[in-house]
């Protein structure tokens, strides 16, 4: 178990626009190693949603198998979760959010999870820009099969065992912008910095968000030769910019370098302001974006921050053209057209 | 020779995509409009366009809407099947053919009638249009039958311009073609034929539609608002249905804006996952697959059990294992689907019989899936689903309100004690549950497919997960009282056998009860509609000596489920089967039952022999 949580609260803790300590965030004890990189991850999307004071049950945490899958226990405990079967999350999460549209949806996932079992899934869920936030917790490893590699595990990364991987890695964000994915997002679980206004925006976005956070695995993916762990990706990680979320529209006022400062108006009105580090790179720009990727993974590098983002492109609700009530709060009167048009249909069969 | 009213089987053999399908239907369809009692069946092939394919129509004055063996009349516009389709008419029956090319010399036979009509020189004749050619070929024939057979030309006159309302062109055209047909058979032949149609009022309000559409808008009426499917025969046309009465009655007029949702999934596992996950989050959805799909599907049908999620899965059976011959129709899915899934399982299964129940079955799905929390199939097959069927028509009491089950909502939260996701509060073996989004503080749980305890908090705790598994067998027997009863044919027991069968077998059983009765051989008769099996079904099987289980399949997979679930002697269930592909027929059941009751009595006979 990775720390013990004490029950007692300051009673002053800051609270929220809702009134709501950070402690209504929080969930269950987690059960994964001490160190793991998904309890920070877990720690991240709950300081995101206290701070952007999501109503802690407007939002459902669906997830599917593996260490990953089990940390959605271990925030928001006043949501509804659902952890589904192997590789199936994006098909779960995408009834659930054709049942209700006016909630925010997070998917958790990891390597094993998105990247073998659940490709299918995960290129088909892209494809419908489902709005929803997918996170996947990359460690490169099934942890809890004790640590076999999983697609993501780089070309000659050296297991905990000694073996060294004989295939090529999945690159799970190239991939998301290939097939079109409408925000695509990488990180670090051991950059809080980073990784929760990277959140922020994912929630804020309408459409598709992916986060492919890298996570080590303290268990069986932190040993030298390894390319996820601690120290690997702390030594090749390389920043594309930094970012803000800025809530609310303020007037602009900027310390950065003319022509480094973009900004990205969400749907919602809220804003993104990314402040760019890599001048060859236009978030906006897929191929811009995938070029980039390209260049960094030749020199071992682990491109970070927002990396693509596209407002224009519909969700799945906008494509069906689904009505503004949530689907599950119709009624009777609103979906059974009723005695007098059943004759009528009966009619035409006579 | 002797006069057949209303009584004969008319198949016509043609090629797929030549457009013989409408011409088909409108001569099914205008002797049903005569009043007569009429079944059709397509005979497909796997393949979109150049195989053989036929279409057979059952006339039957007495009612009796299943399979016969037989053919009084052959319609043949396919070479390619000519000699096998020659071959397949009764002694005494008629082949019409195309004689615009002369029929091969092997192709006589001394016992049957021919009737050479040419059609195709005819159409090439009258119309310029290569496409119109082909299409107006089949008309021909349509309106050399109408004379042959004494057909009600207004009706079928009607019809045409029903199909074609204001195309003033297709339907001069359309009628041209039926007089040429008409008027060749006048010239030619003496009509009418032996076998022949006079107008009767049978039919009164009953409606003539296949399966698969009245499961389509059955889901309409039952409040399905997602759907998600992936493209499967013969189960395609649900979607298709339910799409269309959609898009009819549940689209906005000003705005576009709908009131469903309808997901082309990537496979058969995420249409499932899709289902689950909007029934979990208070919305009906449903998917519509065949056995291949209820395969892929097994997994999350058992996640959906066990984390007690409500789901509905329209199975339209076709002839398996594997790929099988995906375009014939078999019961075969029914131990898969009654046991989907690793572990303990069990499921909640109807059995529609016709469209009528096709459209009441999917909508009270919708409620047992809800009030019991757990996937319900309604368990059709293609011979039900993709065929026109003469049905009672489509009923709905307009007060109807939809049973959403055991869901607390903010209110009832708040005054509740704690709350227990699988807490069997009432006895019934059904919890409570919430959608989310309900409530800031109360309410929310984890639904997973491991293990936990009342309160959904996972556990390994051997005691709390025995605990759930025989809370969730209290639940079976509260399944028991709330799915649909079986039919029973009869008040009291007037026989020591009985017959049992469901779904589409029933037709062609309530054909061989008659037949046997006329043979002076008196059987009780039951109609499965669902398992769990009721106390009626019990109490039939206990008061038979012995009963033949009627389906379409193999392996007697309704009968295994009856020795399992109810402790019956598995002598006293008798097995008569079909499964070639093609709908079971009154005699294939009435000459199984002969032969097993002989043997019976011979063997008796040489076990007294024995005995002296």
């Amino acid at each position: 178990m990775s720390y013990l949580k004490p029950l007692f609260r300051h009673p002053k803790l800051p609270k929220n626009k809702l009134g709501y300590t950070q402690k209504e965030y929080e969930g269950s004890l987690s059960t994964l190693c001490a160190g793991c990189g998904h309890d920070s991850i877990s720690a991240a999307i709950v300081q995101a949603c206290f701070e952007m004071s999501v109503e802690p049950h407007k939002v459902a945490k669906i997830s599917g198998i593996g260490c990953s899958s089990k940390t959605p226990t271990y925030f928001l405990g006043n949501s509804h979760g659902f952890n589904s079967v192997h590789g199936r999350m994006p098909s779960v999460a995408t009834g659930a959010s054709m049942a209700n549209k006016d909630m925010v949806y997070f998917g958790v996932s990891g390597d094993g999870d998105s990247a073998s079992i659940g490709m299918g899934q995960f290129v088909h869920v892209i494809r419908r820009n489902l709005n929803m936030v997918y996170i996947v917790m990359n460690n490169g490893c099934y942890g809890l099969t004790k640590g076999q590699d999983s697609a993501t595990a780089d070309q000659g990364s050296r297991s905990k065992a000694g073996s060294v991987n004989p295939f090529q890695a999945i690159d799970l964000a190239s991939l998301a912008i290939e097939l079109g994915a409408t925000f695509v997002a990488q990180s670090f679980s051991g950059d809080k910095q980073q990784l929760v206004p990277l959140i922020k925006a994912a929630m804020h976005h309408k459409g598709f968000a992916f986060l492919n956070v890298i996570s080590p695995c303290v268990t069986f993916n932190n040993n030298p030769g390894s390319t996820k762990s601690y120290d690997y990706v702390r030594e090749h990680i390389e920043a594309t910019s930094t970012l803000d979320f800025v809530p609310e529209m303020p007037e602009i006022k900027t310390n950065y370098e003319k022509g480094k400062s973009t900004r990205v108006a969400m749907h919602d009105g809220t804003l993104i302001q990314l402040n760019k580090l890599a001048t060859d790179w236009n978030p906006e720009d897929r191929v811009s974006v995938a070029n980039a990727l390209q260049h960094a993974r030749t020199k071992n590098e682990i491109l970070t921050g927002l990396l693509y983002v596209n407002t224009e492109w519909k969700d799945l609700h906008g494509t069906l053209s689904t009505c503004s009530t949530p689907l599950n709060k119709l009624k009777e009167t609103d979906l059974c057209p009723g005695t007098e048009v059943l004759k009528e249909i009966n009619a035409g069969y006579r | 020779m002797t006069k057949t009213v209303n009584d004969f089987i008319i198949r016509f053999a043609n090629v797929n995509g030549t457009g013989s399908a409408s011409a088909n239907y409108l001569f099914a369809k205008a002797i049903f409009r005569m009043g007569i009692p009429v079944t059709p069946k397509n005979i497909f092939p796997s393949n979109i366009q150049g195989l053989p394919t036929w279409y057979e129509v059952r006339v039957s004055e007495k009612g009796y809407l299943g399979r016969r063996e037989g053919i009084d009349i052959l319609v043949s516009v396919n070479p390619q099947s000519m000699a096998q389709d020659i071959k397949s008419v009764k002694p005494g029956g008629y082949f019409m053919y195309d004689s615009t090319k002369k029929l091969p010399t092997p192709y006589f036979r001394e016992d049957i009638h021919y009737l050479g009509v040419p059609m195709m020189e005819m159409s090439n004749e009258a119309f310029s249009d290569p496409r119109k050619r082909q299409l107006l070929k089949n008309i021909i024939y349509v309106g050399a039958l109408a004379k042959l057979l004494n057909m009600d030309y207004s009706e079928i006159e009607k019809l045409v311009g029903e199909q074609f309302e204001g195309k003033k062109q297709l339907i001069d055209a359309n009628i041209q073609a039926l007089k040429l047909g008409m008027d060749y058979v006048e010239a030619n032949f003496d009509y009418p034929l032996s076998f022949h149609l006079e107008r009767r009022n049978l039919i009164k309000d009953k409606i003539l539609v296949d399966g698969n559409t009245a499961c389509g808008l059955g889901a309409v009426y039952g409040g399905a608002t997602v759907m998600a499917w992936y493209p499967i025969t013969p189960s395609t046309s649900v979607a298709e249905a339910f799409e269309h009465y959609c898009e009819a009655y549940r689209t906005d007029p000003e705005t576009g804006e709908k009131k469903f949702a309808i997901i082309q999934a990537e496979d058969e596992l995420a249409a499932m996952g899709m289902v689950i996950g909007a029934n979990w989050n208070g919305a009906r959805g449903f998917t519509a697959t065949s056995g291949p799909g209820v395969s892929l599907m097994n997994e999350f049908l058992g996640l959906a059990y066990f984390a007690e999620v409500p789901a509905v899965l329209v199975d339209v059976q076709r002839t398996g294992p594997s790929t099988g011959m995906p375009t014939r129709t078999q019961q075969s899915d029914i131990l898969l689907a009654a046991y989907a899934s690793h572990g303990d399982t069990k499921h909640v299964l109807v059995f529609p019989a016709t469209p009528h129940e096709c459209f009441e079955m999917t909508a009270e799905s919708f409620d047992l899936a809800e009030r019991l929390q757990t996937p319900i199939m309604v368990m059709t097959d293609l011979d039900l689903g993709m065929n026109d069927h003469i049905s009672e028509p489509f009923h709905w009491d307009q007060k109807r309100k939809y049973d959403r089950g055991k869901v607390l909502n903010a209110e009832e939260l708040e005054h509740i004690g704690r709350f227990g996701r699988y807490l069997d509060v009432d006895g019934d073996g059904i919890p409570y549950r919430t959608y989310p989004g309900t409530h800031p503080t109360k309410g929310s749980f984890f639904t997973r497919g491991t293990s936990r305890d009342e309160y959904a908090a996972y556990t390994e705790d051997g005691a709390a997960y025995k605990r759930n598994m025989d809370r969730l067998m209290v639940k079976w027997e509260t399944a028991k009282k709330v799915v649909p009863k079986a039919h029973l044919y009869q008040k009291e027991n007037k026989s020591e056998i009985g017959i049992l069968f469901y779904g589409t077998s029933t037709f062609s059983a309530e054909e061989a009860k008659d037949i046997l009765e006329e043979n002076g051989i008196i059987v009780d008769a039951i109609r499965i509609r669902a398992f769990p099996f009721g106390e009626e079904v019990v109490q039939f099987i206990h008061s038979h000596s012995t009963v033949f289980v009627i389906e379409q399949n193999r392996d007697a997979q309704l009968r295994s489920m009856m020795i399992m679930e109810l402790e019956t002697n598995p002598a006293k269930l008798i097995p008569v089967l079909n499964y070639d592909g093609m709908p079971i027929t009154a005699d294939a059941i009435k000459n199984q039952i002969l032969k097993h009751l002989n043997l019976e009595n011979t063997q008796h006979h040489e076990l007294s022999k024995t005995a002296l």
